[in-house]
């Protein structure tokens, strides 16, 4: 039967019928929902891991053991995950091993725009990368078979249109895998320098093999056109812009698989048409590879490498032209994402801007703590950077911003990277406050359990991380908690936490306004006739507050009760919350 | 048959991802090829929000370009102005007339532009503006805006009742399935 489905869940239902059982990954933005679909499959184990690094790893063993394995991340997970990944391409795998990535051109959800495929050419690593769900699906199948056949893991590459478009696939019916046995080889597996010395000769080789393999893979295909003045090669998302500018007009060379790239496929496409142009987002890595090869063609400097492609682009780039609309001559402001109304980060954020605090920042929701009118953040690099760059920052500045600097993370943050970073500023020992916003889940790519929330990827109960004894026993003395609903007690806290002179923890905690176990106080109801317009309670940036003909008015629709404006009034305007 | 395009925009956590999910039913259903493309992540936190849903005979792009939208469905006049220059010529704007402010005019930043049916009409645009929350709230819960705005949709398809009932049967829980039923039948009375 066809269906729709989200490339993503297209990923997942290719592991479900190539017999894969074992996931473990950590999730971004667009790569999340391979796992949390690949979870629903019963004959799937899977589990969120702390870090991509800690997934691969675990996937590795899982290999190893026997079972055909994944590892999910987004595109800047990889370089989390890069340590174990260019040594596990030296081991090979015993059963399949696939590492998922997808990554974000024009960076809907990102820090950066980083092009995956460079990892797969360094670490030597064969790369798939599917241009819809039906693809999805087909390539993950294939991978498990090159990744067996070739002895190495194999990558499948994932880009925003494809992972969160749906397109039509058809199921068919899971392979049953008989687990392979563990056998015991030093010469294969320990990567010690005589080992690897053996080992590296032996990529050298599988990579040889593998280009012969792509000579005449399937999934690398030339589409015939009706005009052979113009060859185009492509790949992933561009291959569609291109058909849907050109139909069947020139002749395609559309590859499936990126790395490593045919030759002789190259050579003889091009020798067929009178000129070539190579269509790929981001860096110039076919592009590279065809001149590199001897054949002369266009691409990035006809489309550049930065950000993403549609079929205007494309059609204008190649001299075609494209539809126009019309736009509205009207100044229209914008609309960037904010913390939602209850979101218990805006209260610790607003206390961190009132007190004109320097504030080193991390990565997931609370982000939206840049952004006006909270602007309270000074910098966003990576996953754990907030914790590592405060004791670096304090220490540079030799006790000058102790007292007026902090580090914000997450929870989950902390878990992938922030407590290696805290357990350097007690062992270093610089005087810094870090704040944990304990929302008791990953938010930002849509809840997703933690080891701080009690329970797995599956949603059954596990053990649960003590913040606060973890923060203490790695030599943290001082760790407090704040509830971020209780302005004055954040004030008092964060305060008191900056005047001392030994480093600090505070936990904000309050779980995300958006968890379905919350309740609610309901809409916060406003006297009005007590309001004199003066804005306080607008410095919060709450988007269900606002001052319309000099009155407050409260969007019921999105207010949840949790009461932070009513601290901001002096004219007691707003009711007193209940708890819910 | 060329490739057809709608658009559905609005702020992130209206439902916008319901209504693409059951055109996309509805369309598969009968026989075209279909590709529905989303946003999630970051932007979903009260941004503004875009969901592409593509068919024909044969869809190649998952996305919607400029000048190329047969039918945008607005959940917000604001976003219908934001995104009308994806209309194709002759296309039309179906849109909520409710206004959500973004957070600069919120602070103060700027002022939500007035007027902006007429000055979208002033385009040439066809636009079918209706109050889907008032039609939402009437059905029982605000949410339901886009399954209001997917009944005044109807009305520009050939698509059967039935063929829209069964895709919101399959589309939305039990408990809430005879409101939103109901919201579908409001917004196409509407």
């Amino acid at each position: 039967m066809k269906k729709l489905m989200l490339g993503n869940e297209a990923v997942a239902r290719g592991l479900y019928e190539a017999g894969c059982s074992f996931v473990s990954s950590y999730p971004g933005t667009p790569s999340t929902e391979i796992t949390e679909y690949a979870a629903k499959y019963n004959e799937i184990y899977a589990e969120w891991a702390p870090n991509e690094k800690v997934a691969l790893e675990t996937a590795f063993g899982a290999s190893l053991a026997g079972k055909r394995s994944f590892c999910g991340m987004k595109h800047v997970g990889v370089n989390v995950a890069a340590d174990p990944l260019f040594t596990a391409s030296y081991t090979g795998v015993n059963a399949g091993l696939i590492i998922g990535v997808a990554d974000d051109p024009g960076m809907h959800s990102s820090q950066n725009e980083q092009d995956s495929r460079h990892y797969a050419i360094a670490s030597k690593i064969p790369m798939l990368e599917p241009s819809d769900s039906a693809e999805s699906i087909a390539f993950v199948k294939e991978a498990f078979e090159i990744s067996e056949k070739f002895d190495t893991p194999i990558f499948i590459k994932m880009c925003t249109r494809v992972a969160h478009s749906q397109s039509i696939i058809e199921e068919s019916d899971r392979l049953e895998i008989v687990q392979k046995e563990y056998a015991k080889n030093g010469e294969k597996y320990i990567m010690m320098p005589g080992n690897a010395k053996k080992r590296h000769p032996i990529v050298e080789q599988r990579t040889l093999n593998l280009i012969n393999y792509a000579e005449t893979a399937w999934f690398n295909r030339v589409e015939e056109g009706s005009d052979n003045t113009v060859g185009i090669i492509t790949s992933s998302t561009s291959y569609q812009y291109v058909k849907e500018v050109f139909g069947d007009k020139y002749p395609v060379l559309k590859l499936g698989m990126i790395n490593p790239l045919p030759i002789n496929k190259i050579k003889d496409f091009a020798a067929k048409v009178k000129s070539v142009i190579v269509v790929e987002e981001l860096d110039g890595i076919i592009e590279t590879h065809c001149k590199n090869i001897g054949v002369t063609v266009a691409g990035k400097e006809i489309f550049g490498n930065i950000g993403e492609f549609s079929q205007n682009l494309v059609a204008e780039k190649l001299g075609v032209e494209a539809p126009k609309g019309v736009a509205l001559n009207e100044n229209i402001p914008m609309r960037p994402p904010v913390m939602c109304a209850g979101c218990p980060h805006r209260g610790l954020f607003y206390t961190l801007k009132k007190n004109k605090l320097t504030v080193m920042g991390d990565i997931g929701c609370y982000t939206l703590g840049a952004v006006a009118p909270l602007a309270a953040i000074d910098t966003t690099i990576c996953m754990g950077a907030s914790v590592s760059s405060i004791h670096g920052f304090n220490k540079a500045n030799e006790g000058a911003s102790d007292k007026n600097t902090v580090a914000v993370i997450g929870d989950s943050t902390f878990m992938h990277s922030g407590v290696t970073g805290l357990i350097n500023i007690a062992y270093n020992g610089s005087n810094s406050t870090v704040i944990i916003l304990d929302n008791s889940i990953t938010g930002m790519t849509g809840h997703q359990q933690n080891p701080t929330t009690g329970y797995n990827l599956k949603g059954d109960p596990c053990s649960k991380i003590d913040l606060e004894a973890l923060c203490k026993s790695v030599g943290i003395n001082s760790v407090r908690v704040v509830d971020p609903y209780d302005l004055a007690e954040c004030d008092t806290v964060i305060k008191e936490e900056l005047q001392k002179e030994e480093p600090s923890v505070i936990i904000s905690r309050r779980p995300c306004a958006l968890l379905k176990y919350v309740k609610h106080a309901g809409p916060i109801k406003v006297n009005t006739d007590k309001c004199i317009g003066c804005k306080s309670c607008m410095r919060i940036g709450c988007p269900a507050v606002s001052v319309i003909d000099g009155k407050v008015k409260i969007d019921n629709t999105l207010c949840t009760g949790c009461g932070v404006c009513a601290q901001m009034c002096k004219f007691d305007v707003f009711e007193a919350v209940k708890e819910a | 048959m060329q490739t057809k395009n709608i658009m559905i925009v609005g702020v992130g956590g209206q439902g916008t991802l319901l209504a693409s999910k059951l055109l996309g039913r509805i369309l598969l259903s009968k026989g075209y090829d279909v590709k529905v493309s989303e946003v999630h992540g970051m932007s979903q936190r009260g941004g503004s929000v875009v969901t592409y849903v593509r068919y024909g005979d044969k869809v190649y792009s998952p996305v919607i370009d400029k000048g190329e939208a047969d039918y945008i469905v607005s959940f917000e006049i604001l976003e219908a102005a934001r995104w009308a220059e994806y209309l194709k010529d002759g296309g039309t704007i179906i849109t909520n007339t409710q206004e959500v402010n973004p957070m600069p005019v919120i602070i103060g930043a700027c002022e939500y532009p007035k007027e902006l049916e007429a000055k979208i009409k002033a385009l040439g645009i066809n636009l079918d503006a209706i109050d889907a929350l008032s039609l939402a709230e009437m059905a029982g819960t605000s949410k339901a805006v886009n399954i209001v705005l997917m009944g005044k949709l109807s009305k520009y398809f050939d698509f059967t009742e039935e063929d829209w009932m069964t895709a919101i049967e399959q589309s939305v829980p039990q408990k809430f399935l005879e409101l939103n039923k109901k919201a579908f039948l409001l917004g196409k009375e509407a």
